[in-house]
């Protein structure tokens, strides 16, 4: 691990059973950065980000959040720290609206215990209002406001794919990992999306991002990490990915 | 003339206090996803309870502490909140249809406990009650069935109360992402463990004050009041009021006791001889074609869960509110 990387990991590893899915992962993400995670299907990607995330114990390494460990802490303590990520497939909660969806994200608030929900009514009402201040305007910034009484299964996949960044994004984060966020996105939605990433980028938070279209990343990101079969097989600036005769035949020429 | 309103308020003291069990799994499973097969258990626990700690003292027999009625019926709440928290411990990590085995499981074995555990629970036998609150003050029966239909009203009205305010509060919000995706629950920093525990602890120690205000009506409690039906029963009444809805499980419930107590007469009156030893089965029949028909023509269940309901609505409306009087 580097001092001055936001987030950092060190020989991550993790085997199903005797498949080893991510192979000794070592990477460094420089603050205010916008990281590429290229590779082909399969390659470990969204398992890398589980692992990170707290969501799936790494087999062996380590993963480091502004300096400090947070290897095998669970996702719940992550999120409070100021690590946010989306999922590859979204997982709103369908049966919720767009709002409530947004509004439950903020950690440790006065109405989700039951002390507070039964008997601090006058906190809890001022808290909700503030929630849902900042709640509309994050819908707003991610143009979801007109539907935030919508249930959120009901909005397309792109949609869930914006409502799961603004969900995100209540928390504050400081580091974003987002899978495929562009992936089975119209174009109109994955162009809002892209905005609003290098906006919140320009305010300081970081990103990594898993994608498989090469132009959005050789666009977008900077730096670009490949891996392959679980381990990286290319680590450099775009300009240098796109020139990279590995990645030409391993992966961009397959896509291509 | 009074025998009919008689009955009619023991029928509604009956799915009253089966209202009030119906609530609290709509707690667990309507709000939070969790699926408890073993209702009977946490009925039976705060329905032992009061016993143990309200009756009289027996020789060779545990309990018989003959406390005050709310002290006991308190303690029988407890403790089937005690029983909910252990099983919660043991199972709530095992998900969806496991807990849902392991729950029934733990019904199996709570009705074992009743049937053998005669130091405890008396066995077959039972435990005799004492005698119901205020009984001796009021004297008449028929006040007296009265009183207590407006005692169990008034728990059901309090519970109801309560429950709203918290499953419409972001405490409920919380329990009902962790129902929708718990993975992404988590992502967004919730904890499901903790939150899935107080749920199940809560809607058990509401079956367990229906259980309480049922064996002190009785004044007895045995095995045969505690039959694994009385799972399927309740979950009939949530399934057909409506699972996330508090007032449909009301209305569930008197529903369901309605078409129970109705089926149990026509059958009496109307079944030829031959089948009179089958009604209770066919009764049991009938439950499992309401539960599978309401699961497969209207899952939502007669009230639908709304989808719009946590509190920041009415701060909404208060806030504009007052707003418009500045304005104006
Ligand atoms: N829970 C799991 N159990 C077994 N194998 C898994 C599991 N999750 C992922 N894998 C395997 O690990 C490899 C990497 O998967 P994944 O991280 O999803 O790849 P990517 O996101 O790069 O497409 C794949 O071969 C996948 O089949
Ligand atoms: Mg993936």
């Amino acid at each position: 691990m580097t001092a001055d990387a936001i987030l950092s990991t060190s020989g991550l590893t993790r085997d199903f059973h005797s498949f080893r899915a991510v192979d000794g992962v070592s990477l460094n993400i420089r603050p205010g950065s916008i990281t590429g995670l290229i590779g082909p299907n399969g390659a470990g990607k969204t398992t890398l980000f589980n692992m990170i995330a707290g969501a799936l114990r790494p087999s062996s390494g380590q993963v480091f959040l502004a300096g400090a460990e947070i290897t095998g802490l669970p996702p719940e303590a992550l999120f409070a720290r100021g690590l946010a990520r989306t999922f590859q497939i979204p997982r709103p909660f369908r049966r919720m609206t767009v709002l409530e969806n947004v509004m439950l994200a903020p950690p440790a608030q006065v109405g989700e215990t039951i002390i507070g929900a039964l008997f601090r009514r006058r906190a809890l009402q001022e808290e909700e209002s503030r929630l849902r201040d900042k709640a509309m305007a994050i819908l707003e910034f991610m143009t979801l406001a007109g539907l935030a009484d919508q249930p959120a299964g009901k909005i397309s996949g792109g949609q869930m794919k914006l409502l799961e960044l603004a969900r995100a994004l209540m928390g504050d984060p400081k580091v974003i990992l987002l899978d495929e966020p562009a992936a089975g996105v119209n174009p109109s939605l994955t162009r809002i999306l892209i905005e609003r990433i290098e906006e919140l980028n320009r305010k300081g938070t970081t990103f990594v991002i898993v994608e498989h279209d090469m132009d959005f990343v050789m666009r977008h990101c900077d730096p670009v990490i490949a891996l392959a079969e679980g381990r990286i097989v290319f680590e450099g600036t775009a300009n240098e990915a796109r020139v990279n005769p590995l990645l030409l035949d391993a992966y961009l020429g397959a896509s291509a | 003339m009074i025998g009919l309103i008689s009955y009619l308020a023991f029928f509604a003291t009956m799915a009253g206090i089966l209202a009030i069990a119906v609530l609290g799994l709509n707690l667990q499973w309507g709000h939070t996803g969790l699926f408890n097969g073993g209702v009977v258990a946490f009925f039976g626990a705060g329905a032992y309870g009061t016993m143990l700690l309200g009756g009289p003292p027996e020789p060779g027999q545990f309990g018989g502490f003959a406390l005050p009625y709310v002290v006991a019926l308190g303690g029988g709440i407890l403790i089937a909140g005690v029983v909910a928290w252990i099983v919660g411990l043991l199972t709530l990590r095992l998900r969806h249809d496991y807990l849902a085995i392991a729950t029934f499981g733990v019904a199996v074995a709570f009705e074992n406990v009743t049937r053998n555990a005669d130091w405890l629970t008396g066995g077959a036998r039972g435990l005799r009650g004492f005698p119901r609150p205020l009984e001796a003050a009021i004297g008449d029966t028929f006040l007296y069935g009265l009183f207590f239909l407006g005692l169990v009203l008034a728990v059901l009205l309090a519970v109801y109360l309560g429950l709203e305010r918290l499953v419409n509060s972001p405490y409920g919000r919380v329990l009902r992402a962790i129902r929708e995706d718990e993975v992404s629950a988590r992502s967004v920093g919730k904890n499901p463990t903790r939150l899935r525990l107080e749920s199940f602890v809560i809607g058990s120690m509401i079956m367990g004050a229906a259980g309480g205000l049922y064996v002190s009506f009785y004044a007895f409690v045995s095995p045969q009041d505690l039959a694994p039906i009385l799972t399927f029963q309740i979950w009939a009444m949530l399934i057909v009021g409506g699972a996330g809805n508090n007032r449909g499980a009301i209305l569930g419930a008197f529903l369901i006791w309605g078409a129970w107590t109705l089926s149990g007469f026509a059958l009496s009156r109307f079944a030829p001889d031959a089948m009179q030893l089958y009604t209770g089965s066919i009764q049991y029949i009938l439950i499992g074609v309401v539960i599978v028909g309401m699961l497969m023509w209207r899952p939502q269940g007669l009230l639908p869960e709304r989808v719009t309901k946590t509190i920041y609505q009415k701060g909404a409306k208060k806030g504009s509110v007052i707003i418009n009087k500045e304005v104006i």
